[in-house]
């Protein structure tokens, strides 16, 4: 869907969606009351939206307790709580469901025989991790689940071996945090040109060792055949919702359902393609609470709209805001 | 034993159950050991007992013993009975 007719339909059920959660959460509703917030809303941009941190302050749902279905945490930096986020039945079936419809794109119907940058036991854990409810997610599209680390988390590289026997012939699939992929791969030796990389979780260990994203795939083409590589952006607050890199590496693309606003954080207006902001994520799937436009902390740039191998904007994540930007971005909010 | 005697026993396996457990109204999440874990080996546990591929939408769908017995119903395993 080009970005002027998705826009058009986003809008509308986002509209809907802000009017249902002010109905239904009464925090929400507290919330728009004083920032004035009013129907009609003609673009994206106008949509009101809320810190992404709330949820790790406050309780918001717009179900009823006995609704709730599941509890999602994030993973709180130190010193923060995390994020709580209230699914009921119908979002948590939803969201699996949504997740598959994007990654459908690259990976296809099946479930591709799959090789897991991590170790079993970040999946065994019952007090999950975030990383470990990741690679969760990210094995439903997988079989035959061979995991590169071993326990005590050093590479295996026989298991890595006897996977590529079993399948390395066709098309498999590899997941991992970025710099898990980064640190591991690499040394492999592994010949993975057949394989399709997915990968998330952000730059921040690879910044600080200066590595970028032409780097990070101009390597592992070299080195491990892969070139079949697709980072994604995505977050607890709008579970199943993700940004995945397009083949050529040129951004990140929004789904049908979902769509990013950059934002100045000096005057909050909308910044022009090529202007780098602050990025507001807004998605159809957050129906149990009211998380479908969420400013992030996370600084990001529209590349281009339209223009690339998928429809719609791409994007590229820069990184963090720094810290006391983030306090006066939430000291506005806390006004309101 | 009919298909749905052996879908009874995989769950039974997969989930951890004991020998004797009724799990014809099972549903997922809805009992501990039915979790997100539990479903992949369930699925695969099914995939090699009835040599069917399940795809992943056919995975995230198949909510409850009932869905599971009609998936196999769709990949031409008679589980009528149900």
């Amino acid at each position: 869907m080009g970005e002027a007719e998705r826009e058009v339909a986003l809008v509308r059920e986002l509209a809907a969606l802000t009017e249902r959660h002010r109905q239904a959460c009464p925090p929400y509703r507290r919330i728009l009351d004083a920032i004035g917030a009013e129907p009609p809303y003609a673009r994206l941009a106008d949509l009101p939206w809320l810190p992404v941190r709330l949820f790790k302050t406050h309780e918001l749902r717009s179900v009823r307790e006995d609704q709730v279905f599941r509890v999602l945490t994030s993973s709180g930096t130190t010193g923060q709580r995390p994020s709580r986020v209230y699914l009921d039945r119908e979002a948590a079936a939803a969201q699996p469901r949504m997740l598959a419809a994007t990654l459908r794109e690259v990976l296809g119907e099946r479930r591709l025989p799959m090789l897991v940058v991590d170790t079993r036991s970040v999946v065994r854990d019952p007090t999950l991790s975030a990383r470990g409810a990741g690679v969760l997610g990210m094995m439903n599209f997988g079989r035959d689940h061979t995991f590169v680390l071993d326990e005590q988390g050093r590479v295996d590289a026989e298991a890595v071996k006897g996977f590529l026997a079993r399948h390395g012939g066709g098309r498999f699939l590899v997941f991992g945090f970025t710099f898990m992929v980064w640190q591991h791969l690499l040394g492999l030796g592994a010949d993975l040109s057949q394989g399709v990389l997915v990968h998330s979780g952000g730059w921040k260990r690879l910044a600080e060792q200066a590595v970028g994203n032409a780097e990070f795939r101009g390597r592992l083409a070299a080195e491990c055949g892969l070139t079949r590589v697709h980072n994604f952006y995505g977050m607890v607050e709008q579970i199943g919702t993700i940004f995945l890199e397009g083949p050529d590496g040129d951004g990140l693309y929004c789904p049908d359902f979902a769509d990013v606003v950059i934002r100045d954080p000096e005057t909050w207006q909308e910044a022009p393609t090529g202007e780098p902001g602050l990025i507001e994520v807004v998605s159809t799937l957050p129906t149990s609470y009211p998380g479908h436009v969420l400013l992030t902390e996370d600084l990001g740039v529209v590349r281009g709209v339209d223009d690339g191998c998928w429809p719609g904007k791409r994007f590229e994540v820069l990184g963090r805001l720094p810290r006391a930007e983030a306090r006066g971005c939430s000291d506005t909010m806390g006004r309101a | 034993m009919n298909h749905v005697d052996r879908l009874r026993a995989v769950f039974r396996s997969a989930l951890n159950l004991p020998a004797g457990a009724d799990v014809d109204g099972l549903e997922y999440r809805a009992i501990p050991q039915w979790d997100s874990l539990a479903h992949m080996a369930l699925i695969a546990a099914m995939e090699d007992e009835f040599s069917v591929m399940i795809d992943t939408d056919e995975m995230i769908d198949m909510s409850s013993f009932a869905k599971a017995a009609g998936l196999l119903e769709k990949h031409g395993i008679g589980a009528a009975a149900i």
